[in-house]
């Protein structure tokens, strides 16, 4: 009888070892699927994970799009791992997300066509601005109310939704787009475009944002005060409480950080790669992002390296649905995958197996 | 008297520790055994094995003189063994026969059941309704569901594990009637105690375990208490020791509290008034339960109360946080050591920021210096003999007795004016026990004042100035300790729960 036994202490090489581990199990995984579905899987797991960087054809598109699609994952993502390190679940970044993209976009097209230096460092702002007050709805209502904030960030992802679409079909359409729906393409205007700072990279200034919130998150889990309270509130809120921590006061801080960050993503999304409000601007970045932020171990280098790995997946599979006519679902299933099967192993940090004489009975 | 249990050679491994080591004794027929030993002895292991929920490594067990291996606790119940727990598995929201009926192999019908309890309640001076909700009943009621629940079974050897750790003196003293009286209609008991008093008043025979061996027998009635807390420790028992001290000025004032828990299932603090004194240490008394926990919350600061109550060398704090409190020296350690007073998986260094940043300046503008904060935690480990292989363990991972002395340790090296204590030696063993009570008087004799809340009376009676004890949410007036009599102090802490003796 094999049997779970419960480590006196979390192993710090199964901490680092499981991530890595569920990738493999998940390419073993999704092999499977894609023979059963009679592709080839060594082709279809090469065309994911090894064309986009290294094809002699594609690598150069595709490359740069690695830290493009990346970069709003791991904004995001560190966001919510915060708020999730200490027990508060915010699943609607991409409600925040989009909202950013909108209080930015609609700041920007308010000044429409002045051409000066501070008009997209003012749309930066209102974009963190918009996605913090969308972010402080869940937490208002929590703290005041009880409420769940899982359900309420969830329900306000679908209320963005319809804001945004009325936003590209009425009160922000391009009135010069010949009726069809969409804002003007804040990408083409140069005050208000967020371009690539590195050409050939994919760099702009949201991979930029990103980085500077890997380092402070990291310094802010590690060194802070304020990141010590988070984890003992996620450990065990009575003896966070009897070290004093505010605990409403961390909700409005995770939520609110989470709230700035994925509204600062959407700013850099809509201003560069997506280029303008339109219907379908939200790409789901808010719901992948909470993937990233659990397959990253919710720690901020962790984060860095599943944004990584995510966002090839994603090119890899565009990439796999174009060359091999995998069907996008198999993408999306073969993501899922990846996030059970880190679940799935993440025992192994607590627990060690242990084979038991059966006992006779 | 003849042989009801023996044990032969038992022996259990545990990974890194031997916990029962040949551990051979017997029970007789209608005889109290006691099983005596500090924490960590392996009393525990032995029982779990009488009771079928461990297996021995090696050695024999024989029930009336045959084989005994029972391969979990139904098949022991079936042989006729029972067993009460320390710490009861009941469901609150539950009635008492509901909650009966869950522990039984084939409960009868719920109305036949309700009529069973109500005959063995009576016959054992055990007064219980089988109507009324686990929730609404004290320590000592809940105690009598269990020991009902057992009863029931008709059971030939009842084992008892720390039975009058909630208990008040009289509730004590009824329990122990019935025991005898289960005793003279043949049922052996055996008894594990390490009060020792109470187990030289009821049990005729002694088996003391020492890290897993057996290490002495005797008669608990011709033995002194005193040599058998040196069997048990294996060496000579220092009592602490205190300098009569003069008190000061008042440190802590509380007039008129009254405090409604979040938990519904929480005591109500009812008017509360005490004052502390420096150098004064005052013992809470009471059965766990009655307002012990919520006392520590308001005093700590975790718990709001109104405006007013709660008075700091002359200053209102009632609206102060954990912290601010802190930073003007009043500190608390809550008894419930994993989840309230440390986290269980943070490192002993992150559970010595916990409380210890605001008086020991572990950060600065809010960056926490965890090489300082290291070396706290190290101090702590070095000056109350922490066993840990370092600060960077997991508090999950020490024993109970050892984190008890980490979070005691904690509070007291930061050398507080106040210090509110809850359940200090908890689990600890005697020596520790010791030490840390020698700490607290040490405080009080710098001129701290000390508010120790604790179950066990023996402590109180030993470092108490003056006592009081919580009955129901409501705190007696203080007297001095000093002369209390057993019956005083349990009248203090609200007699035996209307619990009355059955006439023989």
């Amino acid at each position: 009888m094999i049997k779970f036994v419960k480590r006196p202490e979390p192993s710090k090489a199964w901490t680092i070892a499981t991530p890595i581990l569920a990738v493999i199990l998940t390419m073993i995984l999704g092999g499977v699927l894609f023979a059963l579905m009679g592709k080839d899987p060594f082709a279809a797991i090469r065309t994911i994970f090894w064309d986009p960087l290294f094809n002699d054809q594609f690598a150069a598109y595709s490359r740069p799009q690695l830290l493009v699609k990346a970069a709003p994952l791991i904004l995001i993502a560190i966001g919510l791992s915060l708020g999730f390190k200490a027990g508060i679940w915010n699943i609607g970044a991409e409600g925040q997300y989009i909202m950013g993209a909108l209080a930015g976009a609609a700041v920007g097209l308010a000044f429409y066509p002045t051409d000066a230096w501070w008009i997209f460092p003012l749309m930066v702002i209102a974009g963190g601005i918009g996605g913090f007050l969308w972010a402080m709805i869940p937490a208002i209502l929590k703290t005041r109310f009880n409420t769940n904030e899982i359900l309420v960030s969830l329900m306000l992802v679908y209320i963005a939704e319809q804001l945004l679409a009325s936003a590209a079909l009425s009160w922000l359409r391009n009135p010069e787009g010949n009726g069809f729906p969409g804002s003007r393409n804040l990408s083409q205007i140069p005050a208000m475009s967020n371009p690539e700072l590195i050409a050939g990279t994919g760099t702009h200034w949201g991979v930029v944002a990103a980085f500077a919130a890997v380092v402070a998150a990291y310094v802010l889990i590690n060194k802070h005060m304020l990141g010590f309270q988070i984890r003992l509130t996620g450990e065990s809120p009575r003896a966070a409480r009897f070290a004093g921590v505010k605990d409403k006061l961390l909700v409005l801080f995770c939520l609110g950080t989470a709230g700035v960050l994925s509204g600062l993503a959407g700013l850099f999304e809509v201003t560069g790669p997506a280029g303008q409000i339109s219907i379908d601007f939200g790409a789901g970045y808010g719901f992948t992002a909470i993937i990233v932020a659990f397959l990253g171990r919710l720690h901020p280098v962790g984060i860095l390296l599943a944004g990584l790995l995510l966002a090839l997946t994603f090119i890899g599979g565009e990439l796999a649905q174009f060359m091999l006519g995998l069907p996008s679902a198999s993408i999306q299933v073969f993501q899922g995958m990846l996030l059970m099967t880190l679940l799935g192993m993440d025992i192994f940090v607590n627990y060690r197996l242990m084979v038991v004489k059966k006992e006779a009975l | 008297m003849t042989e009801l249990l023996k044990l032969s050679g038992l022996t259990r491994q545990y990974p890194g520790v031997r916990a029962n080591d040949d551990v051979s004794f017997s029970i007789g027929a209608g005889q109290v055994h006691a099983l005596l030993g500090e924490n960590g002895a392996g009393k525990s292991t032995l029982v779990k094995m009488i009771y079928g929920l461990e297996k021995p490594d090696a050695g024999s067990m024989q029930l009336r003189g045959t084989p005994y291996a029972p391969n979990n606790p139904q098949a022991a119940r079936a042989s006729g063994v029972a067993m009460v727990f320390q710490h009861f598995s009941l469901f609150e929201a539950l009635n008492v026969a509901e909650n009966v009926a869950l522990g039984m192999e084939n409960p009868p019908k719920m109305h036949a059941l309700a009529q069973s309890i109500r005959e063995v309640s009576d016959a054992y001076g055990l007064p219980l309704d089988p109507d009324r909700i686990v929730g609404d009943l004290s320590a000592g009621e809940r105690q009598r569901v269990e020991i009902i629940r057992c009863l029931l079974q008709d059971p030939k050897l009842l084992i008892m594990d720390e039975p009058t750790s909630v208990l008040t003196p009289q509730e004590v003293e009824i329990l122990f009637k019935t025991l005898r009286k289960l005793q003279s209609e043949g049922t052996s008991i055996l008894y594990i105690s390490h009060k020792l008093e109470e187990i030289r008043a009821l049990c005729d025979g002694a088996t003391i375990l020492r890290l897993g061996k057996v290490v002495g027998e005797c008669d608990p009635k011709v033995t002194t208490a005193r040599d058998m807390a040196e069997m048990m420790v294996g060496q000579i028992l220092h009592v602490p020791s205190r300098e009569g001290g003069e008190t000061g000025d008042v440190l802590l004032d509380v007039q008129g509290l009254d405090f409604a828990p979040a938990n519904p299932f929480g005591t109500r603090l009812k008017n509360v008034s005490l004052s502390l004194r420096a150098g004064e240490v005052l013992g809470i008394g009471g059965v766990a339960g009655n307002g012990q926990d919520e006392l520590l919350s308001v005093l700590s600061g975790e718990a709001k109360t109104s405006k007013g109550a709660i008075s700091y060398c002359g200053q209102d704090i009632s609206g102060l946080g954990p912290n601010a409190r802190r930073k003007i020296g009043l500190l608390a350690a809550p008894e419930e050591r994993l989840g309230h007073a440390a986290a269980p998986n943070m490192s002993l260094t992150e559970n010595a920021v916990l409380t210890g940043n605001i008086r020991k300046k572990l950060s600065k503008n809010n960056f926490v210096n965890w090489k300082k904060t290291e070396a706290f935690a190290r101090d702590i480990i070095a000056k109350f003999d922490v066993r840990t292989p370092g600060p960077d363990s997991a508090a999950r991972s020490l024993s109970g007795g050892n984190l008890q002395k980490f979070v005691i340790g904690r509070e007291v090296l930061q050398d507080p004016t106040v210090l509110v204590v809850n359940q200090p030696t908890w689990g600890v063993d005697a020596s520790a026990a010791a030490a840390i009570r020698q700490s607290l008087l040490d405080l009080a004799a710098k001129g701290a004042g000390v508010i120790v809340i604790s179950q066990d009376l023996d402590e109180l009676m030993e470092i108490s100035d003056h006592f009081a004890a919580l009955n129901e949410g409501k705190l007696t007036a203080p007297r001095v300790a000093k002369g209390l009599t057993v019956d005083e102090i349990g009248m203090m802490m609200g007699g035996a729960h209307d619990l009355e003796e059955v006439a023989p």
